[in-house]
Parts: C-alpha cells; structure tokens; sequence
C-alpha cells in the first residue's frame, strides 16, 4: 500500500502544482530584485494634485490617492514582504527546531516546562501575540519587528520536531550511534535532527505563506516596522479602504500581489508534503 | 471517566493561567508607553501625566501591576478603558459579544455543514477533476488575506451593484417602530457580508480536514463490507463512512476558534461589524492596552475552552476512546 518516495528532489518537482509554485516564487523573486530598477520611485509623487489615476498606459496598475505609481509600489512591497518572511521563518525555525531537539532528547523536567509553557504559548493566537506586543510599541525598527514575528513562530514547530525526536530516538541507527560512544550532542545534531529534516522544510515553506498573510495583515492594523512612504502591501490596502469609491484598483493589485505570493508558497509546501508524507498527500 | 474529566480540566485551567501570565509580561515588556497615544500631541503637564499613571497603576513597580492585574483577571474585573475612560473593558467586551456571537455562529453553522458536504463528496470523488478543481480553490482560500477580500465584496456587492449594505449591522434610518421581522430581515441583510467573507476564508480548512480523514475511512475494511452487505450508497457513505470521519473535526472544532477570532478582527473592521473583532481593532488603534489585553485573554480563554469541548466530545462520542 505504501509507495516509498524516489529519492531526490525530483519526486517533489513532477508534482505539478509544486513546479508552478516554484516557478511563480522564482519569479517573484527575480522581480523584486531587479524590477525597482525599471520602475519609477515608489515614493514619487509626479503630479499629486491629479489624484488617481485608473490603470492604463504610462501607470500599468494606475496611481493611488497620492498619484503614486501602484506597479512600483506593488513591486517594492514585494521586497518587504519577502524579506520579512524569509527572515522570520528562519528564525522561528530555528528556535523551534532547537526547543523541539532539546524537550525531546533531554525529556524529563526540561521536556516539561518547555511543552507547559509550548501549550500555553499556542493557547494564544499568533495575531494576538503580536498585537500585545506591537500595540504600544510605536517606533518598532524593521529589524525588531522581523525578530518579533519570527519569535511568536516556533511553538508549533518545536512540538513537531520534538515528536519526530521522541518516534527516532529508539531507531537503531541511534542506538547504535550511542555504543559506538557518541556524544549526546553528536546524536543530537548529526543524526537527530538531519532526520527531521522533512517536515522543517515543509513548515518553513508553508510558513512563509502564513508570515506574508500575517504582516500583511499586521501593516493593515497600522502596526509593524514598515513605515510609509516605503511600501508594504497590507498598509496599501489599507490606505485604499477610504478610496474604495473612487479608486478600487488601489487596494486590488496589493492584494492580488499577496495572494500569487502566499499561493506559490503554498504550492510548494503542499508537494513538498506530498513528496515527504506521501500518505497524507 | 470523571478523574480524566477533572485532570483535563485542570491541565486547562493551569494553560490559561500561564498564557495570562504570557500576555502580562510580552505586553509590559514591549518598549513604549501605553498613554503616549491617550497624550498624543497635546501638552500635558508632569503633574497631569503623574496623575494618569497613578490612575492606570503605570505608577507600581512591575511585579506589583502584576499582581494587580491578576488579582483583577481572577474577579472579572480588567481594568478601565483608556480611550473609552471610565468604561470598564468587561463592559465594553460584554456590549460588543452579541454581534460577534451573531457572525460567529452563522459562519460555523454555515461551515460545518457545507464544508462536510463538499469534504465528503471530494473524498468519495478522490482524483476527478471535480476534486482536483475544488483542491485548488481551497489552496487559494487559503491564501486569500480575510480584509483584502472583505474589501472586494464590499465595493462590488456594496458600492458597485448595490445590492447589500457594506457597512454596519444595522440601517440607522430604519424605522424605530419596525416591528421583529424587518428588523430582523435588516441584520441579517448587513449579515451577509462579512459572513461570507468569513466562511471563504475559513471554510477551506474544514473540507480539507473532511477529505483526509473520509478518505481514510472509505478505504477501511468494514466500508467494503458494507457494500458488500449490498447497503446503498448513502447508507455506507454516511452511516458507516462518516461516523468515524467525523471525530478528526471536533478536534478541527478546538483549532478552528482562533482561525475565526482573528479572521474576524480583520472582517468586522472592514464592514464596521459592531463585534469583539471590531473592538480589537480600535483599540489597537488607540493604543488601549488593557482593552488590547482583554480581548486576547478572551480569545485565549476560548481557544483554551474550544480544545477542552473538542476533547471531552472526542471521549464522551466516539467509543474507542477508553479514559
């Protein structure tokens, strides 16, 4: 019943919706990097009094209530949101892989208090974490803000690799590890946790996702490090709530930006999980 | 079964009491002052400023506004409002809970019987392109962010066709001597909206949760031999299918209150739904941090209490399960 994997990536590549992913994030990647160049300043205000402007030639996407070009700002949002994501899912990784590696291998009072406080933690909701933290913490840096999502991130993982600890610790191989005399970090770190490799990967990639939905949604709240006029695409929807009326296409291209986005990571997290738990696919 | 009851029950108990203690220090431990929106840009004098420290207890060591602030959670009392002084916060959580109990239930009603009927006939029709079609649309609900969406159902249904309301819960100008009906008809008319914001944001998590777990139970041995039996095809689907499909979403019911509380901070703020979501907002808005603080004790005393029911039903329905 049960199919083994192939070995190497290219089981997760032939999964289709894993390869559209990925070619989407390639190339909003590439985007991001290089279209600023090509774009006009996002802060640029040509000629304010005009207003917006609705899509067509010279604005591809129009202008919004301060005539500001929507395809620079949408393009340079997407270098915020992804160095965000990419910088607070590393982070929250790696707490959470190194909690989850220690309550699991340590066990007894240490396993105990890490998953008490781990229960507590995940008890409230991660928007919630960063309200609390964020609602009166005007001047937040970019830095602080990054570290501060990806603080409020790892409860969840660290309680998979802890899981993922407890099923490999009586495997044979280390065991065996053990009477040949290594060392609990050793065990720990060369043959614990690059076994748990699997479904890190498939967290952080589905992670990214849920952090550019997240700071979206924080920048929407008026909260976060990314203070106008650089771009962030939760803030663009919101400063295009009043203009709804008469500017709908403002707050349409930040959102459909959000959601090519969070979709091709989803993708790719989705096949990754096909091609690591091909059970559960 | 009752020792179970009463050790579970403390094991929730002893979580929220350390989630409190959570919220207390990440809010006091954030660098910024509570009452610098409250003076914002006017002048204040030293004195005044002393005052109003002294009034909020920003004056007492920490460990004393702690102790205050949990002598306080333990009576039901949290605190006065800062921007709606002197309201206390459970006033103003106890005015707003109606509406949200309103949205709430109706997405979850709305969710746990479409999302099982669209769950089950995607795992019955496992690989179709009916099933691969609908895979993709969930995937993509689950990218959608709740406000941008709630945005582009308000322009489109509220400022474009103008066919719902976009706004609010009720029309201002009503009637004040409308009788029940028309009132009625008038909420839930301003209800479709964010609900529907909601159940397409959330609902995705619900089908999904159905499809695995039916998908398992259809490929078990005793569904074979209730075809076998020659059972019709509702009967084995959903007698004999089902019924063991149905435990993995009381345990969906526990994880799925978060994903509706914050949704709905977003939703309610976008359609001013006058709710606990709502709330919320403003006050992040304002920088009221003890109503701030209220509203996430609330949340996590429901995400708390929503795994507590998802567990006790797990072990009260499904016979399996031995305390």
């Amino acid at each position: 019943m049960i199919t083994l994997p192939s070995r190497g990536l290219p089981a997760a590549w032939r999964v289709s919706g894993g390869r559209i992913g990925a070619g989407i994030l390639i190339a909003i990647v590439l985007i991001a990097v290089v279209g600023p160049h090509f774009l006009p300043d996002p802060a640029a205000q040509p000629d304010i009094i005009a207003g917006p402007t609705p899509p067509g030639p010279g604005h591809l996407f129009g202008t919004d209530e301060l005539n500001r070009d929507i395809l620079a700002r949408v393009v340079g949002g997407a270098r915020i949101s992804l160095l965000v994501a990419l910088l607070a899912v590393a982070l929250s990784i790696t707490v959470g892989a190194v909690v989850g590696l220690a309550a699991g291998y340590m066990g007894g009072w240490i396993d105990i208090v890490l998953m008490r406080l781990v229960d507590a933690a995940l008890a409230i909701p991660r928007l919630f974490v960063l309200l609390l933290l964020l609602a009166v913490w005007e001047k937040i840096s970019l830095v602080a803000f990054i570290v501060a999502i990806g603080a409020t991130g790892w409860f969840a993982t660290s309680r998979l690799v802890r899981s993922e600890v407890l099923r490999l610790r009586g495997e044979p191989f280390v065991l065996a590890a053990r009477s040949l005399g290594a060392s609990r970090r050793r065990i720990a770190f060369r043959h614990l946790l690059p076994n748990t490799l699997g479904p890190i990967v498939v967290t952080a990639t589905l992670g990214v996702g849920h952090v550019i939905l997240l700071e979206a949604g924080l920048s929407f709240l008026g909260l976060g490090g990314v203070r106008p006029p650089t771009p962030s695409w939760g803030r663009m929807i919101l400063d295009a709530k009043p203009v709804l009326e008469t500017a709908p296409w403002a707050g349409l291209f930040p959102g459909l930006a959000i959601i090519v986005t969070v979709l091709a990571a989803n993708l790719v997290g989705e096949a990754l999980r096909t091609y690591f738990d091909p059970q559960h696919a | 079964m009752v020792r179970w009851l009463a050790s579970r029950t403390a094991q929730a108990a002893a979580t929220f009491v350390v989630a409190v203690v959570l919220m207390f220090f990440l809010m006091r431990l954030s660098p910024g002052d509570p009452l610098a929106r409250l003076v914002g840009d006017r002048q204040v004098s030293a004195a005044e400023l002393a005052s109003l420290r002294t009034r909020f207890g920003l004056d007492q060591p920490l460990l004393g506004q702690f102790r205050a602030f949990v002598g306080g959670v333990a009576q039901g009392d949290l605190g006065a409002s800062i921007a709606y002084y002197p309201t206390s916060v459970s006033e103003l959580i106890v005015a707003r809970l109606p509406a949200t109990l309103l949205l709430g239930g109706t997405v979850l009603i709305i969710n746990f019987t479409v999302g099982i009927v669209i769950g089950v006939w995607q795992a019955r029709h496992r690989g179709s392109a009916g099933d691969r079609w609908l895979s993709i649309v969930s995937l993509t609900a689950f990218a959608l962010p709740s406000f941008w969406l709630g945005l582009i159902l308000a322009w489109l249904f509220g400022i474009h066709w103008r066919l719902l309301p976009a706004a609010g819960m009720t029309t201002p100008a009503l009637d004040p001597g409308a009788g029940l009906l028309p009132r009625a008809l008038d909420v839930a008319r301003h209800l479709v909206l964010p609900a529907a914001t909601l159940c397409i944001i959330t609902i995705a998590v619900t089908i999904r949760h159905q499809r695995s777990a039916m998908i398992e139970t259809l490929t078990a041995d005793y569904v074979r031999t209730a075809q076998a039996k020659g059972l019709s095809e509702r009967a084995v689907v959903w007698r004999h299918a089902w019924r063991n499909a149905m435990f993995p979403l009381l345990t969906l019911f526990g994880l799925w209150l978060p994903v509706l509380v914050t949704g709905s901070v977003f939703v309610e703020s976008v359609f001013n739904w006058p709710g606990l979501g709502s709330l919320a907002a403003e006050a992040i808005l304002n920088r009221d941090y003890p109503l701030v603080m209220g509203t996430a004790l609330l949340v996590a005393g429901a995400v708390v209490a929503g795994t507590w029911v998802s567990d006790v039903l797990h072990v009260a329905l499904d016979p399996r399960v031995r305390v």
